[in-house]
């Protein structure tokens, strides 16, 4: 690792003023950043320690039925919160899929915002990788591929977003409130993480020394709680990346779809939404085949960006499977495995038989 | 840069003049600190082996920077039996053969105290091996690690509430 200078300072307009200065980097967390410097991905010459800011801990209910989430307010706090996780059931659903429960007791909710690509030519320095440095080039292109984009990408990135989190975020229209000495603003969550184009470097629509400060869930998200799950495709049943997840959120009036939210993730640079194929579900009464179609046009502009192929036909189920054990309804306790195709299902037999 | 933290470790103050700001919490408590009963597999939050409980949770000490702990409350594998009286956590593991070479074991113990407060899991074995994910056991001891836990927690579950014979059970209609 390479040397820093660590400091950690006592409020919000030193952390950025500090975080302006090139060469500086937030640390939170700390479970993607220390990784990250450890393998000399990541060499920051000052690390900005956040964890003792105040004021950025807290779930805030908000007058209009809207919450706002605290930037460090730690995955595990959020998933587990009765009334959160009651009002947007597949956010808990997605946090509780992601990483494992120590990491998840570390994670903050800006931490895991930007998180960076797991790609493995990003992580190794010996490696050319446009995203860590511009110009040097894409191994992935050529290389351990299979996990790698399927929607979105160019020749000159090929890499995949990695959070759960983000996923059902972006379904249900999210905004990130950031900080900087120059003010405050407000971003979509869609906005946020940024396609690579020709500069894959830039990985977010955040400013030098930006501070996330919270994250906003629209009044209008909770009333998806009804009919509202987070499905994530592993290698295996827990403690892995997604190799593609999907979160699907209906409100059904009359028998009809009135609304319906879909995001993909594992399948680009940036969590997915899937505009066209919500459109394409609004107003008709639900059925396999109209699930079957929205997982069709979801996916109609994918292709392989190398050995992934077989991700763009998994997205596909993928999103019809999530989006019929949407219409089935959310259940009323969490399941025992979040997220998984193989966690038991209420009044079904269940989905897996351990020994 | 020299940098002074204090950390509680086991009930124990300890204050640490760091030269250098690189060191995680795990590297201060095996090589500092004398306390090596945290173990270090892969240094990179893949094993659990690090397992430690900060403030009352289980985190990775090896992704956590030793700086940034100043002020907390750590509690490690040495910190859990009471002189020579094992910590329930401890007994349920050796009752449950819950162990082959030992090496992720302070990591899984610790990972099951966190568990246990948390108080996720209830009496479903398939929410114990789900919220023990972040342990892996090269050795395979999976299923005694299971029992283990799944005791340890009807033992404390059974003590918060000596008048009740009703515990959540925590099962899925299956
Ligand atoms: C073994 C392993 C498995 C994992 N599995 C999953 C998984 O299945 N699903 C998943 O979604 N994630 C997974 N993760 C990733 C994990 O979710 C992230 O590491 C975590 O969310 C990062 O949060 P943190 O607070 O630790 O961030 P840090 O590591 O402290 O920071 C991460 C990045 O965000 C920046 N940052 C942090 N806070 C802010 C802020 N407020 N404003 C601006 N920038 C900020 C930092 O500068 C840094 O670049 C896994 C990680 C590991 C190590
Ligand atoms: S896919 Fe992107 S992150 Fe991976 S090596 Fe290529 S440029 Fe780097
Ligand atoms: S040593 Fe920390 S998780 Fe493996
Ligand atoms: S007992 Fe050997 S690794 Fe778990």
């Amino acid at each position: 690792m390479k040397p820093f200078d660590y400091i950690r300072p006592a409020t919000l307009a030193e952390a950025v003023t500090e975080a302006a200065r090139p060469g500086s980097a937030y640390l939170a967390g700390g479970t993607n950043m220390l990784d990250l410097m450890k393998v000399g991905a990541a060499a920051p010459e000052r690390l900005v320690d956040i964890t003792r800011l105040p004021g950025l801990d807290a779930v805030e209910w908000l007058p209009d039925g809207g919450v706002r989430i605290g930037a460090l307010v730690r995955n595990s706090d959020l998933a587990y919160d009765a009334r959160f996780a009651a009002s947007f059931p597949m956010v808990a659903e997605a946090l509780l899929s992601g990483a494992s429960a120590q990491l998840r007791n570390a994670a903050t909710v800006g931490g895991n915002l930007m998180q960076r690509t797991r790609c493995a030519y990003f992580q190794d320095p010996a490696s050319a990788c446009n995203r860590r440095e511009s110009g040097s080039g894409c191994d992935a292109r050529d290389g351990e591929n299979r996990m790698h984009a399927v929607l979105g990408f160019t020749e000159h990135c090929i890499a995949v977003h990695a959070s759960d989190f983000c996923v059902p975020l972006v379904a249900l229209g999210a905004e990130v409130e950031v900080e900087s000495s120059d003010g405050k603003r407000t971003i979509p969550i869609d906005e946020l993480h940024l396609l690579p184009g020709d500069t894959p470097q830039m990985e977010t629509a955040l400013r030098r020394g930006e501070l996330i400060t919270g994250v906003k869930l629209p009044a209008g998200a909770a009333a998806f709680s009804g009919h509202a799950r987070y499905l994530k495709l592993r290698e295996r049943t827990s403690y892995a990346f997604a190799v593609v997840s999907a979160a699907a959120a209906l409100q059904i009036e009359d028998g009809r779809i009135a609304e319906a939210r879909i995001a993909l993730g594992g399948v680009a640079a940036k969590p997915w939404r899937a505009a066209e194929a919500e459109a394409s579900l609004v107003g008709i009464e639900p059925s396999q085949p109209a699930f079957a179609r929205a997982g069709e046009i979801a996916l109609a502009s994918a292709h392989p960006s190398g050995a992934n192929a077989f991700k763009i036909e998994l997205a596909r189920r993928i999103v019809t499977r999530v989006l019929t054990r949407a219409l089935e309804g959310t259940p009323e306790r969490m399941p025992a495995l979040p997220g998984s195709p193989f966690a038991a299902r209420p009044d079904k037999t269940s989905g897996v038989a351990h020994v | 840069m020299s940098l002074s933290i204090s950390l509680a470790i086991n009930g124990r103050q300890h204050d640490v003049a760091l030269n250098d700001p690189r060191v995680t919490l795990l590297d201060l408590l095996r090589e500092r600190l004398d306390l090596p009963g945290t173990k270090k597999g892969c240094d990179r939050g893949q094993c659990g082996a690090c397992t430690v409980l900060v403030d009352g949770r289980r985190i990775n000490s090896c992704l956590a920077l030793a700086a940034s702990m100043d002020g907390a409350e750590i509690t490690t594998i040495e910190g859990l039996a009471e002189g020579d009286e094992l910590h329930p956590v401890q007994a349920a593991f050796i009752e449950h053969d819950a162990f082959q070479c030992g090496y992720c074991t302070p990591g899984q113990i610790m990972s099951a105290v966190g568990l246990i407060k948390e108080g996720m899991a209830g009496d479903d074995p398939e929410r114990v091996r789900e919220l023990m994910s972040g342990n892996i056991c090269r050795c395979g001891a999976y299923q005694g690690i299971t029992e283990a836990v799944l005791e340890a927690g009807r033992k404390a579950a059974e003590n918060a509430q000596p008048q009740t014979g009703n515990p959540d059970t925590g099962k899925d209609a299956a």
